[in-house]
């Protein structure tokens, strides 16, 4: 192997020739290549992000309505006739579409918002700006990336309109209810198009995985060694590593499950009676989907989590003015979390009558997760401690982060112990952890990083007013959702009910139903808030009138305020330090940027 | 100025490839990463539906036909001869990368010809093999399911013997899931190798044309080549999977 400088737009000796190609960017692009099917990764971003948030307001919309129901559930709400016609008759919910309408806010949450919204955005955004890179290794596989999650989308979009529903069975389409077409009304073609949907976005998924591996790995400009990389960009490998390696286990249970419903196969089936006949399946086991879906879906949760871990450290160091503390142990805390989370998928399978010797690995390999996630948890704190604060937008949604993530932690740990987990499966409690930590708090992470990145998007600020606002009532609204929640759980309220109130042990609920419900509803129309703030500050907010709003020294702020396609005008900047130079740079500033080279005498960090 | 030259000889400093590959064929090796992991996760599915089996065909038992010899007992010798075709395509990919690294564009089109030749002998081995099982089983999946089905139709993918009136059920719930497995992943198997030379037949075409000639590189051909080859590993695993344990 000589030394050679490799071939390709991908490494610094090429960049001088490319700085003459993007120094005349100026040139008119139609708006179709511009806008619609760009390959420019800032343009990508912001498409993956505006799905996103349109998904959002879909799957926050599903839970308004399902929550109406549960809160109230001898009440007729008119209004949802006029959203869901014939599915909520005289403005009552169908409780065949109850349960479509919870497995399509899980759907849509966890997979199209979270996981394409969250890390689709932000990994476009940043890893080129953040490396110094002029774009993507490969910029079409980009763009390709998108479009397949856009038709994705479309499926999932149809599959909502069609007679007879959405599919129903849960999230977690597990069989046999998923893998039988006349099982519920679910379970036809609104499961055929979930599937055709989820298979695109494996494929988008891995599109995107593969590129954003490979140009952090291989683009890197020079000077940035993996060690002066922001903890955004250690955050956004480990999670497109995590997809990389566990959508291809869910895909090919998507394929048996796939030949199980067209093809007579029992992968998944045994013996069943439907209606007293027998039906032609024997010998499957409904438990090894269950372990191929987990196995994509427990590392899912860090994919979901590692994007908002790493903006949070960026913007909590950033706004608090201090170098982020512990930079390696947060990098090998990432590693572990990745490590670990192709290793404790079995805990979510406590209940299905696994072994108690397995079971007792995985609660001991589960638990050990508390190790990487406590590291983390305690940098954030002292990255804080003594730091010059202040209190920004997207700080208040870093801070909000943390404290979610130690809340909603801090309830994982109780369910990772399987003695534990058999009184607690599948009851509220669940339903309250999973929703502060990887919900909310993965949103908190996600709009710490909006907020933030916002003026290198689209040139302007949002407004801060409206962001406050948004800060106080989503936290408040947040633990006034969850907290009471885990209280039901703990009294065994079971989850995915139509109506507590038939039940005798559920009945004195009622009043804290409601509660939870108006709260989820304010909460919802606070979002909209951030919303109109988010589009009407593409047009109208705050213009940016310096390169580097934040004071921060990572390289996206060296760009100018609106980048072209290649993002730098000349050449590619070098780094010389570690991304956290908050210090005094002697001209009266409390950082040095990425840029500047050491001083005389000055060691590296 | 000193910093400079020294990030630029450190490997990880940034500014190159740490791999000294470009980044088409690290995307092609990560995603050889992730396919092995669906691969996996069939393989695995298999083995343990096949460890809480009572029964099991016997491979043996099932493959021991060859085209054209009518009912002559040869255990193993056809799949051999598929396996046999699959590793020597992988070695007219290697002499075709080969030739690709002195830009040798008429070597490289001669071995691709093989290659492609490989590939397609595989795949129409494979078209015979499924009809033949097809034809002895009445169907590709979900067959075996009907616990009326006399014993005769399916005692005879078992060892000689082994089936008794104990484990009749057992045979034929083995059967169905014996069946299913094997064509589906077998079939996931060819679809890969079919995409494969679907990729070798234009890379050819390139060739022919002289579009890596005027590229400077014959890097295609090695990121096609690592796909082939790693098509062919895989097969190595199914082949050890179905027909020898």
């Amino acid at each position: 192997m000589s030394d050679v400088i490799i071939q390709g737009t991908s490494t610094a000796h090429t960049h001088d020739a490319h700085g003459g190609h993007h120094g005349h960017e100026h040139h008119e692009q139609h708006f179709i290549t511009k806008y619609i099917f760009s390959q420019d990764h800032k343009i990508i971003g912001k498409q993956f992000l505006i799905t996103g948030i349109i998904w959002a307001i879909i799957g926050a919309l599903m839970s308004v309505f399902f929550r109406l129901q549960l809160g109230f559930p001898n009440e007729t709400f008119p209004i949802m006739e006029k959203f869901l016609g014939e599915w909520a008759k005289g403005g009552k919910l169908n409780p065949e579409f109850y349960y479509a309408l919870v497995t399509m806010h899980g759907t849509i949450l966890v997979f199209f918002v979270l996981t394409a919204g969250l890390s689709g955005t932000f990994a476009n955004l940043l890893i080129p700006l953040q490396i110094g890179a002029r774009d993507m290794a490969s910029p079409f596989m980009n763009m390709l990336s998108y479009w397949f999650f856009f038709i994705s989308s479309v499926f999932m979009f149809v599959s909502l309109f069609i007679q007879t529903g959405p599919a129903s069975g849960g999230w977690t389409t597990y069989p046999p209810l998923s893998a039988l077409k006349e099982a519920s009304m679910g379970s036809g073609l609104g499961m055929d198009l979930w599937l055709i949907s989820m298979a695109l976005f494996v494929v988008s998924s891995l599109l995107g995985g593969l590129n954003y591996i490979s140009t952090i790995l291989n683009m890197r400009t020079k000077g940035m060694t993996m060690t002066r990389m922001p903890l955004t960009i250690w955050a956004l490998f480990f999670t497109a590593v995590l997809g990389v390696l566990s959508f291809p286990v869910l895909f090919s249970g998507f394929v048996l499950l796939i030949f199980d419903r067209n093809f007579g196969t029992s992968f998944y089936l045994s013996e069943i009676f439907i209606g007293g006949k027998a039906l032609s399946h024997i010998g499957g086991s409904a438990i090894l989907y269950q372990h191929l879906f987990w196995f994509l879906g427990h590392p899912e949760v860090y994919i979901i989590m590692l994007p908002g871990m790493g903006m949070a450290s960026e913007v909590l160091s950033n706004h608090s003015r201090k170098p982020i503390f512990g930079y390696t142990a947060m990098i090998i805390s990432l590693i572990g979390i990745t490590v670990l989370a192709f290793v404790v998928w079995a805990h979510h399978m406590f209940v299905t009558g696994m072994s108690p010797f397995l079971g007792s690995i995985f609660v001991l390999l589960t638990l050990l997760i508390a190790v990487p996630s406590a590291v983390k948890v305690f940098n954030w704190l002292t990255t804080m401690w003594k730091g010059n604060i202040r209190f920004t937008v997207p700080m208040m949604f870093a801070i909000g982060f943390v404290s979610l993530f130690i809340s909603g932690g801090l309830t994982g740990l109780f369910l990772g112990n399987s003695a534990l987990d058999i009184h607690l499966h599948d009851t509220y409690f669940v339903v309250a952890h999973f929703h502060i930590v990887m919900g909310v708090s993965a949103f908190f992470g996600m709009f710490a990083g909006i907020y933030h990145w916002f003026p290198k998007m689209f040139g302007r600020f949002m407004n801060n007013t409206l962001g406050y606002i948004h800060f106080f009532i989503t936290l408040a609204g947040a633990y006034l959702i969850f907290w009471p929640m885990h209280y039901e759980g703990i009294a065994g309220m079971p989850r995915r009910y139509y109506d507590y109130s038939a039940w005798e042990s559920f009945k004195n609920f009622e009043s804290l139903n409601s509660f939870i419900s108006i709260a989820a509803i304010l909460v919802f129309f606070a979002q909209l808030i951030f919303v109109v703030n988010f589009f009407v500050s593409i047009f109208r907010g705050r213009k940016m009138t310096t390169q580097n709003p934040w004071g921060s020294p990572t390289l996206e702020w060296t760009t100018p305020i609106n980048p072209g396609h290649g993002n730098w005008e000349g050449d590619i900047p070098e780094v010389y330090r570690w991304p956290y130079d908050y210090k005094d740079d002697g001209n009266g500033n409390d950082f040095i940027s990425q840029t500047t080279p050491l001083k005389p005498g000055e060691e590296a960090h | 100025m000193s910093q400079a030259t020294t990030a630029e000889t450190k490997v990880w400093g940034g500014g190159r490839s740490p791999f000294n590959v470009s980044y088409g064929k690290m995307m092609m090796w990560f995603f050889l990463l992730s396919d092995a992991f669906t691969f996996s996760a069939f393989l695995i599915s298999y083995g343990t539906k096949r460890f809480f089996s009572e029964v099991w065909p016997d491979a043996n038992s099932v493959f021991h036909a060859f085209p054209f010899m009518g009912h002559a007992d040869l255990p193993l010798l056809f799949v051999s001869l598929m396996t046999f075709i699959l590793i020597m395509s992988s070695v007219t990919m290697v002499l075709a990368v080969h030739c690709g690294h002195y830009g040798d564009r008429q070597g490289v089109t001669k071995w691709l010809l093989w290659t492609i030749v490989g590939g397609i002998c595989f795949l129409s081995c494979q078209a015979w093999e499924w009809t033949h099982l097809a034809h002895q089983t009445g169907g590709l999946w979900g067959t075996f399911v009907d616990p009326a089905t006399p014993v005769d139709k399916f005692e005879h993918f078992f060892k000689h013997g082994t089936i008794t009136a104990a484990n009749t059920t057992a045979a034929l719930e083995a059967s169905h899931s014996f069946y299913n497995y094997f064509f589906t992943i077998t079939g996931f198997h060819g679809g890969h190798v079919a995409s494969g030379v679907v990729l070798l037949i234009m890379a050819l075409i390139n060739t022919v044309n002289g579009t890596y000639d005027n590229r400077g590189h014959y890097e295609m051909i090695e990121k096609v080549g690592l796909y082939w080859h790693f098509v062919d590993l895989v097969w190595v695993f199914v082949f050890t999977c179905f027909y020898l344990l």
